[in-house]
């Protein structure tokens, strides 16, 4: 019996099942979008407000629409960390400097959406890494 | 002090074809020859320190430090110049303990101050408190021949300004965010523009004009209100003059453009760099052709692309020395065979530094 149940199962892994996991309908797509849109917009929130700093100074100070963050030109050498850094990490050099605040975790809720708005606001953009 | 003096400014003076003593003199003493007619104008020009209340007497220190900097170098220019501008947005939001601190380290400049308003200055209380430092938001004078006229340039409709916010607080941070779909486009708007119609009306067509203001009044990038809605009118105005200078704020870079006989320079900002419009590729931007980006190094360095500026008014036409901190200098002047500001040293596409490029 168990070994029938285990023959069955694997025919399913082989067929049904497996085509199964592939399949994704409209509303997968819009429940992905728009749980992308709503971090990506708590980002813009972040970016905006100044709440990551101390000192009311906010990323879109210097940032308007997270301009000149090149997202897709890291992981790369950066002068001021004197490594090769991520994008993470960039960030928290900014939140650490000009807007003297404390670093953020790399997977900290509130990195992750920095960043899905700093990539947001590249979608679509042509990707030419180093060029900037 | 610092980067007043280098060599770099020194041979791009030279080349410029300045008359004087190379070796010791810092770029900001050279004048061009001005055939004996007529005395050189010369001013410095100091613009968007965004001084910042963080509580109580604190202050963000960037952009204090970038203002006491510009202030200090503005200090040891000689000869003197005839006068200092302050280019617009003293303060970010707008508040007494922002406007006191910042007038405060302007005070220690020398000579006569000139101030332009920024929006930051004004949305709060209406100019009420930075018309109280700094007297009447419009007029003009005159200098040695050159007609200068202050504009306020930051204005916007009654509905958006009376009509749409819960409270003063509101409509400053509303307006302080550049990429805010919230904001209004800026404008000089209809009641200053008769004014200017006829305080122009007084002026020979031959007299060279310099106009201030804090946006750009030429039309550049409306996401980030690099803009000045009525533009094509106040151009209008200042078109039947042979010789007509826009020297404006706001944009925190260079740019530099001739609309018919209307030559723009853009000053830099003591406070943050802003990157170029052309570099947000989601919107579509009117970056002036003439315009040579300038190359930022490393633009998340405190006091890379930030600075200040000598400007000399020549022949009425204006050449802008621009001395930036942890940047090479740049001189954007006006070349009368070509008809527009050039690029001194970096106009021809040949002699450009390429931009930056690593990972």
């Amino acid at each position: 019996m168990r070994q029938q149940i285990a023959a069955v199962a694997f025919v399913m892994a082989l067929t049904g099942t497996s085509a199964l996991a592939d399949e994704f309908k409209k509303t997968d797509v819009a429940r992905w979008q728009e749980e992308y849109d709503s971090v990506a917009k708590k980002g813009r929130e972040l970016w905006t407000s100044g709440a990551v700093g101390t000192n009311g100074v906010a990323c879109a100070q210097c940032h308007p629409n997270a301009a000149n963050t090149h997202p897709e030109t890291y992981p790369k050498f950066q002068k001021q960390l004197g490594k090769v850094a991520q994008l993470w990490e960039m960030v928290n050099w900014c939140i650490r400097n000009p807007l003297q605040g404390q670093p953020l975790a790399a997977d900290d809720p509130k990195m992750t959406a920095l960043l899905a708005y700093i990539h947001s606001e590249r979608r679509g953009v042509k990707l030419e890494p180093g060029k900037h | 002090m610092t980067k007043l003096v280098t060599r770099r400014s020194v041979m791009a003076a030279g080349a410029a074809g300045v008359a004087g003593t190379l070796t010791t003199l810092p770029v900001s003493m050279v004048k061009l020859a001005f055939a004996g007619t007529r005395d050189d104008v010369s001013f410095t020009y100091i613009s968007d320190s965004h001084i910042q209340q963080i509580a109580g007497a604190k202050f963000v220190r960037n952009w204090d430090m970038g203002l006491k900097r510009a202030v200090a170098e503005a200090n040891l220019i000689q000869p003197e110049v005839d006068f200092v501008m302050f280019g617009g947005d003293l303060a970010q939001l707008g508040k007494r303990e922002e406007l006191d601190h910042g007038a405060e380290m302007l005070s220690a400049l020398k000579g006569k101050l000139h101030a332009v308003m920024g929006e930051h200055d004004y949305y709060l209380d209406l100019g009420e408190y930075w018309s109280k430092l700094y007297g009447p938001q419009w007029y003009s004078f005159d200098v040695k021949g050159v007609h200068f006229i202050v504009l306020n340039s930051i204005l916007t409709t009654d509905e958006w300004t009376f009509h749409r916010w819960p409270s003063a607080e509101r409509r400053m941070l509303e307006m302080a965010g550049l990429d805010n779909p919230n904001g209004s486009p800026f404008m000089v708007g209809e009641k200053q523009r008769k004014w200017l119609a006829d305080d122009l009306s007084k002026v020979s067509k031959d007299t060279p004009i310099v106009v201030f203001s804090h946006s750009p009044l030429q039309k550049i990038y409306k996401g980030w209100n690099f803009w000045t809605d009525d533009a094509e009118e106040v151009q209008a105005l200042l078109s039947t003059f042979k010789n007509v200078n826009v020297i404006y704020g706001h944009v925190h870079q260079i740019q530099y453009n001739q609309i018919g006989a209307i030559a723009f320079n853009s000053v830099m900002a003591t406070s943050w760099p802003w990157p170029y419009p052309s570099t947000y590729a989601q919107a579509e931007s009117h970056l002036p052709v003439l315009t040579v980006p300038m190359n930022r190094a490393d633009p998340f360095f405190e006091r890379d692309a930030t600075g200040w500026q000598l400007i000399d008014v020549n022949s009425g036409r204006v050449t802008a020395r621009y001395q930036l901190w942890d940047n090479d200098s740049r001189i954007v002047g006006f070349d009368p065979a070509q008809g527009h500001p050039v690029d001194k040293t970096y106009q021809d596409p040949t002699r450009r530094k390429i931009a930056q490029a690593h990972y």
